[in-house]
């Protein structure tokens, strides 16, 4: 019963093949251009992929190119869609947009109803079941939207970005409303947000310029990231490199020392070898910053140019080019420190995890 | 004038409004010319002739029979064109909108050339015992081609501006293309159909010179009010006059029932 996806779109360069196994939910993170939304218009069926093929459980969605052609119309794949915008048929109520999905599929006026009132009773809407979508907010209605993709019964949820159109105080309302919902269901959420991703999701994806360039389990690819945008969802600096026996050496001839982190996952082969590709991770909170280059305990220090200086809860984020630093408002100050100025980043090798690529 | 105007501002040139005035006048005057010159003692009785009865009836009937023809087959071209994608659909939308410039004396030949005794389906029609010019059926068919236009374009603006988002999510919910356009297109453009339907009414209720040109002018069979209303005005202009009124009337009482209709969920609403 594994929903299995292997598609291309010349177009758009987008390459992309996965599997969903049942009653797993799997979360697509990717920077906005990524093809993400690509990703699931071609699951849904409303947009035609070059090439490729999917199926659910053995029933098939598309088979395209050469060969055999096969095309199931979106109303027959069993991939309920939402979307960021609710999109709740405006003419109808709360209740009637709910039922709609097992009306479609056949069901009486009155047993989609029942079935409706147990959808919205679900997503705590209830008691908007007469209103009409203009008379609802943003967060009920994606709430009732919620319970609209539900009724429908999917084989496979289709999530794209739910929670985007929503203001801070709704959003998080909902996430704890999906997590009550997604549990044991099939799913593919696509996400900017790193909570979505460690709450909803027992997979990521992630979906850079149409291609996968990471995937694992969530909490192994926030907690040891590969790609620079994974490690930017994290909060953590990533730089990349060659192994060595120290730590390892960027494409720029920069050694960064570290301790190598040889943890076996899911997605490791084995201990990091020398000469072999990898990165050196480390959190904002571990980069200290100086005026001039510091020498001692084994320790990394390089100068840098300040590109930005942020908020960042009670800290100040310096932002060097790839690279951010957390210090306190105070150091900050002492420091006198601008966008523009060379400072030095010093970072405590044994706070540096290195692990391969 | 200075009293305070909480309206926000609005960037019209005072010279917009005085040209704009100008082409109101242009509009109302000659009604009110018209108006003007109504025989108002003998109004009743020219209105109720029994010649002005069976016109304004047969005109009123067969404009309702146009309207329901433009919708049949002006709704399916208007989705057509809106959501379709094939060859030459340009080209189609092109030909559909043509009796709108067309001099409608050359849509009534056209309808000749087709419907006609010698026309190229009247032959055939003929043969089957259906004959189409100069009757009834003949009116209907001028007013729907002079009339389709306005229900097509109206309504293919509607389902543009209402998009496919809608039409997309309920599909994923698992509903039939059939049961997408029942349940969901046709509603978000309710409003545009009807104003659609409307407009057609409109138009078939004053077309004159397809109707004259293709079903001639016989007394209750094809003589439509603005046939009436022109052969009155050879010998009885007070007859003509009064009957314009009433065209005019039920024009007015048309459109504005049309626009009185509330935009219930269009689109503000339909955007969140």
């Amino acid at each position: 019963m594994t929903f299995t996806l292997d598609a291309t779109l010349g177009a758009r360069g987008f390459d992309v093949s996965l599997a969903v196994g049942p009653g797993e939910t799997v979360a697509i993170l990717g920077p906005n251009g990524a093809g993400k939304s690509t990703l699931m218009a071609v699951v849904a069926g409303l947009l035609r992929p070059d090439a490729g093929r999917a199926s659910i459980g053995g029933r098939t969605l598309f088979e395209l190119g050469p060969g055999p052609h096969a095309w199931t119309a979106p109303h027959q794949r069993g991939t309920a869609l939402l979307a960021q915008e609710p999109l709740l048929f405006p003419h109808l109520s709360a209740l009637d947009n709910v039922a709609f999905g097992p009306r479609s599929a056949g069901a009486s006026r009155s047993a989609s109803r029942e079935t409706a009132r147990h959808w919205l009773a679900e997503v705590d809407a209830l008691p908007l079941a007469s209103r009409r979508p203009g008379e609802l907010s943003g967060g009920q209605a994606q709430r009732v939207a919620v319970a609209r993709a539900l009724a429908a019964d999917p084989e496979l949820l289709l999530l794209d970005e739910p929670m985007a159109a929503l203001d801070i105080h709704a959003a998080p309302m909902l996430r704890r409303l999906l997590r009550h919902v997604l549990a044991g269901r099939r799913a593919i959420i696509v996400t900017h947000d790193v909570l979505d991703a460690l709450m909803l999701a027992d997979r990521v994806i992630v979906l850079e310029d149409g291609r996968i360039t990471e995937e694992g389990p969530t909490r192994e690819v926030l907690g040891r990231p590969r790609s620079r945008f994974a490690a930017g969802l994290a909060g953590l600096n990533l730089v990349t490199g060659t192994i060595t026996a120290e730590g390892i050496r960027t494409a720029a001839g920069q050694l960064f020392a570290g301790q190598h982190d040889d943890v076996p996952g899911p997605l490791t082969t084995g201990p990091s070898t020398s000469g072999s590709d990898g990165v050196a991770v480390f959190p904002p909170s571990a980069v200290s910053v100086f005026l001039s280059e510091a020498h001692g305990s084994p320790r990394n220090s390089f100068p840098v140019t300040i590109t930005d200086l942020e908020p960042h809860g009670d800290q100040v984020r310096v932002r060097a080019g790839e690279l951010s630093a957390d210090i306190t408002p105070a150091a900050s100050a002492d420091l006198g420190l601008v966008p523009g100025m060379t400072v030095y980043f010093v970072i405590k090798a044994g706070l540096v995890s290195i692990y391969p690529a | 004038m200075d009293h305070a105007n909480n309206s926000a501002y609005q960037a019209i040139p005072r010279w917009v409004y005085a040209l704009a005035a100008a082409g109101g006048l242009f509009v109302l005057l000659p009604l009110a010319a018209m108006v003007a010159r109504v025989n108002w003692p003998q109004f009743i009785p020219l209105i109720t002739s029994d010649a002005s009865l069976t016109a304004l009836g047969l005109s009123l009937r067969t404009s309702a029979a146009s309207t329901l023809l433009c919708i049949v087959f002006g709704v399916p071209l208007a989705l057509v064109l809106a959501r379709g994608q094939f060859p030459g659909q340009r080209v189609l939308r092109a030909f559909v909108l043509l009796p709108l410039v067309l001099p409608p004396v050359v849509g009534g030949i056209a309808l000749l050339y087709t419907f006609g005794r010698q026309g190229l389906l009247g032959k055939s029609l003929e043969i089957a015992g259906i004959q189409i010019a100069f009757s009834t059926t003949a009116v209907v068919l001028a007013q729907t081609f002079v009339a389709l236009p306005f229900l097509v374009v109206s309504l293919e603006g509607a389902l543009r501006t209402a998009g496919t988002k809608y039409e997309a999510v309920a599909a994923t919910l698992g509903a039939r293309p059939t049961t997408v356009l029942r349940r969901v297109t046709v509603p978000l453009v309710l409003p545009g159909l009807a104003s659609g339907a409307v407009l057609s009414f409109a138009r078939s209720l004053g077309e004159f010179g397809a109707t004259l040109t293709f079903a001639g002018s016989l007394q209750g069979v094809t003589r439509t009010l603005p046939l009436e209303i022109y052969l009155q005005r050879e010998t009885d202009a007070d007859a003509a006059v009064a009957l314009s009124l009433v065209l005019v009337a039920v024009a007015v009482l048309v459109v504005g029932l049309s626009y009185r209709r509330g935009r219930a969920w269009i689109p503000a609403e339909a955007a969140q």
